[in-house]
């Protein structure tokens, strides 16, 4: 272990590397471990964290690990339990596709993917798309979002003579945390293996946090600590996977439960001294998530290939809202209260066919056929329930052509549905067309400089939240429109024989386009909201990635540095004209972000930091008018991992120290994060 | 050689301008909206801001007739030591004695501070609190908050009742379902009840409570979701139903306080409204489902005749740029119109003077949700 002394050092050091380092980005130096994934196929450079360095990169869930990708947005109450949605280029949460094994993760209730859910452990990769993932052989649903992030689950490897893999982990926090996982795999036959992996998580979320005011002459106004209540979180995750290759093709099935229960933390708002002492939070979320998937691939003869995917999931959500306080000696409810449970079911069915018309023409056909009820059942509610049903029917067609120096792919997608209530007005059944073209351009002979660009056109439809939930929805919503223009270029080298073996420089500009945007306002009765598409945002964005791996001797060294600018203005306008926010950035949008990762690797040590910075920004106020404006946060994290071969097994321990400067800040208004924190870490593989 | 030190000042501005820096307070900031207007004996008013949900955002703006100058967030300059300022959701304001009392909703507190230093006096516990009534030394505040019912939003509000000496609560009485706006008259209070968490079982009663005993005397029957109360010179009630925002509209009752009960119905849509002498300024902002946002009405009633008689409340066509009315205000004294423009609820919002006439006199920003005015002697 590190003194303390040394761990300041080594801080100082690293600090230091990065502001020298970011001072010269332009010249040369720095890595890669967000890896542009560089496939043949690949149109578009993307975002990919896989493997180790998403291992040793300070994360818990999915919803941390994305901070690094640039173009990214997390929202994020704070702690475990809290809520985590990812936007990408200010287009709206609805509007990325969040694929759990090719297959999308849906929420038809309000479209919100909570991705602080997704535990990193049994993540094999997280790869971001803007746009679209480059092939045309994919389902039409995967063509449907502005954005897309892959999360692929963990596939069985065996080394050698090896059939049976077995890992057990132990994870531990200052801020309480109880996190046992393990993960079988199993092969069967030489063509056949499985998995079973489990994780449990219990924490009570308690975390101490700070707010602290000077007044003008610099002498304190206030200065409070106070922590976090109402946070804890239980859940249970088991997932069972089947993996299986045939001599023309491959299959994939996969069974996954999650099972939590957690407290909804409120945001940190005044409150009276005697609510402060007696009150009692009763704010709970319950979920129950059952997924069922499977997927095959075949290639009958050459140059024709079909997958078949199919999902069923189950979801069922309790929300309980019963927070009551004492007055006048009396137990007495608090705020609007609500018992109300909701059960989603998704049923999916793809199928996509791919048909090589010459060596570098293809054409790809894809339809996918998607059900969709929600059922609900609400304490003390009496208005009737819609109990909405819908059916998608998606469809794809695409091509893509490869002459070398020139790559292009196009899509134009279908999406019909048809919806059907059991009260309350049904919204009108909806035909939508939408397309996309991506061009990629090597305009010289070396290879390492490619341009490229596209533009797509996507819908979202309404949520059934959007359209039904009582005294709230509007079955006359119409779908938001996306419209995306990116043009980028990506420049590389490669030199085994330097220290320095690569570096790479990758820039994207983007403009993008949200209308008929829904959005939820307020009418005079505070019990009685509205939503309307009178929505607008217009953004324009531009995004760096510079990275280098390089090697001295046993030392290896990776980095990778973002910075990421962007213009996201608020065209939004009410039904009587224009608000005094028109053209203002949008909500918790910074300017400026950016990020860097710096690692380390010495034989069987590894050090990674980390760092995000999150520039000034507006919280949801909406005006950019000095009481609306949130600091810049910005977070070092430091994680050291060592591993060490005992007998035939491998052990694994890390350390992690989040946050070490002690910031206290807010991602979203009055929902304090934690401030410097650590995490221990303990793996064997059996 | 100096390029690179200008260079370098300008990346060390940069840098410095990217990091945080300590929290200041919420400072107030001025603008001068009018000419002065010493002689008047209304001095000017306090406006309550109310702050969205969850933002911590409920703010006080004061404007002062001596020099036509109008401050935005008064209150966490003047009470700089009080943590997270104001509090949530601010629903009434209103000034008895050298005090200012203004209920913040969902920090569960009546704030008290002073009149004119605005300095804080007292925070006074009172859950869910909405509005404000004062008689004889006494506050009433009426409260969505009773005791824990098996159903959610079961529970029956109540009216609590604070001397304003001892800024404690003294005593406390059950009224309906969501109790709203009351008006006190002949040592009587009556409380509208709304029922809003109770969709679409609304309460459609009016309670009457008898101050001696502060015990409820009886519910009058008088409509679904009931909001604003005022009364006028010679002892009738009106009080507003919100309507169900489908079939039921929303209107006007007027309550015969001899006999207590409902002595007419007036077919006007009231979304807030105000009594001055035998005037009665409304405006109502119509929102049915299926319509959406309709036509905003304004109006003024004659109390005596109970007759409408003026279609305006402004007459140039300022209304064009108002997006949602919200608060309303007459001056008691000049006679000035105050109406202020909620926006989308979200941004920050407008007030508007308007001369009694109807002519725009002066219009500023104010802060999120501007709504709820108390005028100062």
């Amino acid at each position: 272990m590190l003194s303390k002394p040394q761990i300041q050092v080594l801080i100082i050091f690293l600090i230091h590397c990065l502001s020298v380092h970011s001072q010269e980005i332009k010249t040369d130096e720095l890595e890669t471990i967000i890896i542009e994934a560089n496939q043949r196929e690949q149109l578009i450079p993307v975002q990919k964290l896989s493997g180790k360095d998403l291992e040793r990169l300070n994360s818990h869930s999915v919803a941390d690990a994305l901070r690094y990708f640039s173009g990214v947005k997390i929202k994020d109450y704070g702690g475990i339990g809290g809520l985590k949605t990812v936007d990408v280029r200010n287009m709206g949460t609805h509007h990325v596709g969040v694929m759990y094994n090719g297959m999308q993760i849906g929420n038809a209730q309000n479209g919100v993917v909570d991705l602080g859910k997704f535990s990193l452990d049994d993540v094999e990769s997280i790869t971001l798309y803007n746009g679209e993932r480059n092939t045309i052989f994919q389902s039409a649903k995967e063509f449907a979002s502005a954005s897309n992030i892959y999360i692929n689950a963990k596939k069985p490897h065996f080394d050698k003579e090896k059939k049976t893999n077995a890992i057990v982990r132990f994870k531990t926090a200052s801020i309480q945390l109880f996190n046992p996982s393990f993960r079988v795999e199993q092969q069967l036959t030489p063509n056949i293996s499985t998995s079973l992996s489990s994780e449990y998580i219990k924490s009570n979320g308690r975390y101490k946090f700070r707010q602290k005011k000077h007044n003008l002459d610099g002498t304190v106004a206030y200065d409070t600590t106070a922590y976090r209540t109402n946070s804890d979180i239980e859940a249970w995750r088991i997932e069972n996977g089947w993996f299986g290759e045939t001599p023309k093709g491959k299959w994939e099935a996969n069974l996954y439960f999650y099972n939590s229960e957690r407290g909804l933390p409120e945001a940190f708002i005044k409150k009276s001294q005697e609510t402060m002492e007696t009150e009692q939070k009763l704010e709970r979320l319950w979920d129950k998530n059952f997924l069922a998937q499977s997927s095959w691939t075949h290639s009958p003869f050459d140059k024709y290939r079909f997958q078949i995917k199919g999902k069923f999931a189950y979801d069922y959500t309790r929300y309980l809202a019963r927070n009551t306080v004492v007055f006048d000696d009396e137990l007495v409810t608090q705020n609007l209260q609500a018992d109300n449970s909701f059960f989603q079911q998704d049923y999916y069915l793809s199928i996509a066919h791919h048909y090589d018309i010459t060596n570098n023409w293809d054409v790809a056909v894809a339809t996918d056929l998607q059900y969709n009820k929600l059922n609900a059942s609400r304490k003390g509610i009496q208005t009737p329930f819609s109990y909405p049903e819908r059916l998608s029917f998606l469809t794809s067609i695409a091509s893509s052509v490869n002459f070398g120096k020139f790559k292009a792919q196009a899509h134009i997608l279908g999406t019909f549905t048809k919806e059907n209530v059991k009260n309350n007005q049904k919204a009108p059944d909806r035909s939508l067309f939408t397309p996309s073209l991506v061009i990629s351009f090597q305009p010289f002979n070396q290879k390492n400089f490619t341009i490229h660009s596209f533009y797509k056109n996507t819908y979202r439809l309404p949520t059934f939240n959007d359209l039904y939930y009582t005294n709230l929805g509007d079955a006359n919503l119409k779908p938001e429109s996306t419209n995306q223009i990116n043009l980028g270029f990506q420049y590389q080298t490669q030199n085994e024989d330097a220290w320095l073996k690569t570096w790479k420089i990758k820039v994207e500009s983007y403009y993008a386009k949200v209308e008929n945007k829904i959005i939820a306002t307020p009418t005079s009765s505070m019990f009685r909201w509205m939503m309307t598409n009178l929505g607008k945002v217009e953004n324009y964005g531009l995004e760096t990635n510079f990275s280098t791996h390089s090697k001295f001797g046993k030392l290896f060294l990776n980095t990778n540095f973002s910075y990421e600018y962007t213009i996201a203005s608020d065209l939004s306008t009410t039904s009587s004209g224009k608000t005094t926010s028109y053209g203002d950035q949008i909500p918790y949008t910074p300017w400026h972000s950016g990020s860097a990762i710096i690692s380390l690797d010495y034989e069987k040590w590894s050090l990674n930091y980390s760092f995000i910075y999150v520039g000034k920004r507006y919280n949801g106020n909406k005006n950019n008018i000095k009481r609306n404006e949130i600091q810049p946060w910005y977070t070092h994290d430091l994680s050291l991992n060592r591993t060490i071969n005992w007998k035939k097994h491998t052990l694994k321990a890390s350390i992690e120290a989040n946050n070490l400067l002690n910031q206290y800040y807010d991602v979203v208004t009055n929902f304090p994060m934690p401030g410097r924190n650590f995490r221990f870490i303990l793996s064997i593989e059996l | 050689m100096k390029n690179i030190i200008t260079f370098i000042i300008l990346l060390s501005t940069l840098f410095l301008q990217s990091c945080r820096k300590d929290e200041l307070i919420y400072l107030s900031d001025s603008s001068t909206v009018t000419i002065p207007q010493p002689e008047n004996n209304i001095k000017g008013f306090y406006l309550l801001n109310e702050g969205n949900m969850g933002m911590n955002s409920a703010t006080i703006d004061k404007f002062d007739y001596q020099m036509g100058v109008y401050t935005r967030d008064v209150y966490s300059e003047n009470n700089p030591n009080i943590v997270k300022e104001l509090g949530d959701v601010g629903n009434d304001i209103k000034i008895y004695g050298s005090k200012v009392y203004a209920t913040i909703n969902v920090s569960n507190l009546v704030e008290v501070f002073d009149l004119h230093s605005g300095k804080h006096i007292k925070a006074i516990h009172v859950p869910n609190c909405r509005y404000l009534a004062f008689k004889e030394g006494k506050a009433y505040v009426s409260s969505y908050s009773g005791k824990v019912a098996i159903d959610p939003n079961a529970e029956i509000g109540f009216v609590a009742e604070i001397d304003t000496l001892s800024l404690e609560v003294i005593r406390k009485v059950e009224v309906g379902h969501q109790p709203e706006e009351m008006v006190i008259h002949n040592n009587k209070l009556y409380v509208a009840n709304s029922g809003g968490y109770r969709v679409p079982a609304y309460d459609t009663t009016v309670s009457v409570v008898d101050l001696n005993n502060f015990t409820l005397l009886k519910n009058i029957e008088v409509a679904i979701n009931l909001h604003r109360m005022r009364k006028d010179m010679d002892g009738d009630i009106y009080v507003s139903s919100r309507g169900d925002y489908g079939k039921t509209p929303s209107s006007l009752y007027i309550i015969d306080s001899q006999a207590d009960t409902v002595k007419q119905h007036l077919k006007i849509p009231i979304s807030n409204m105000t009594i001055n002498e035998d005037k009665l300024y409304f405006f109502g902002t119509p929102y049915t489902h299926d319509a959406g946002q309709g036509k905003v009405n304004y109006g003024i009633l004659n109390t005596k005749t109970k007759e409408i008689i003026s279609t305006h409340l402004i007459q140039d066509g300022t209304e064009k740029n108002i997006l949602i009315p919200y608060g309303l205000a007459v001056n008691p004294e000049t006679k000035e119109i105050f109406i202020t423009d909620a926006q989308d609820y979200v941004g920050t919002g407008y007030i508007y003077c308007f001369t009694p006439n109807g002519q725009l006199k002066w219009r500023t920003l104010g802060g999120n949700i501007p709504a709820h005015f108390a005028f100062i002697y």
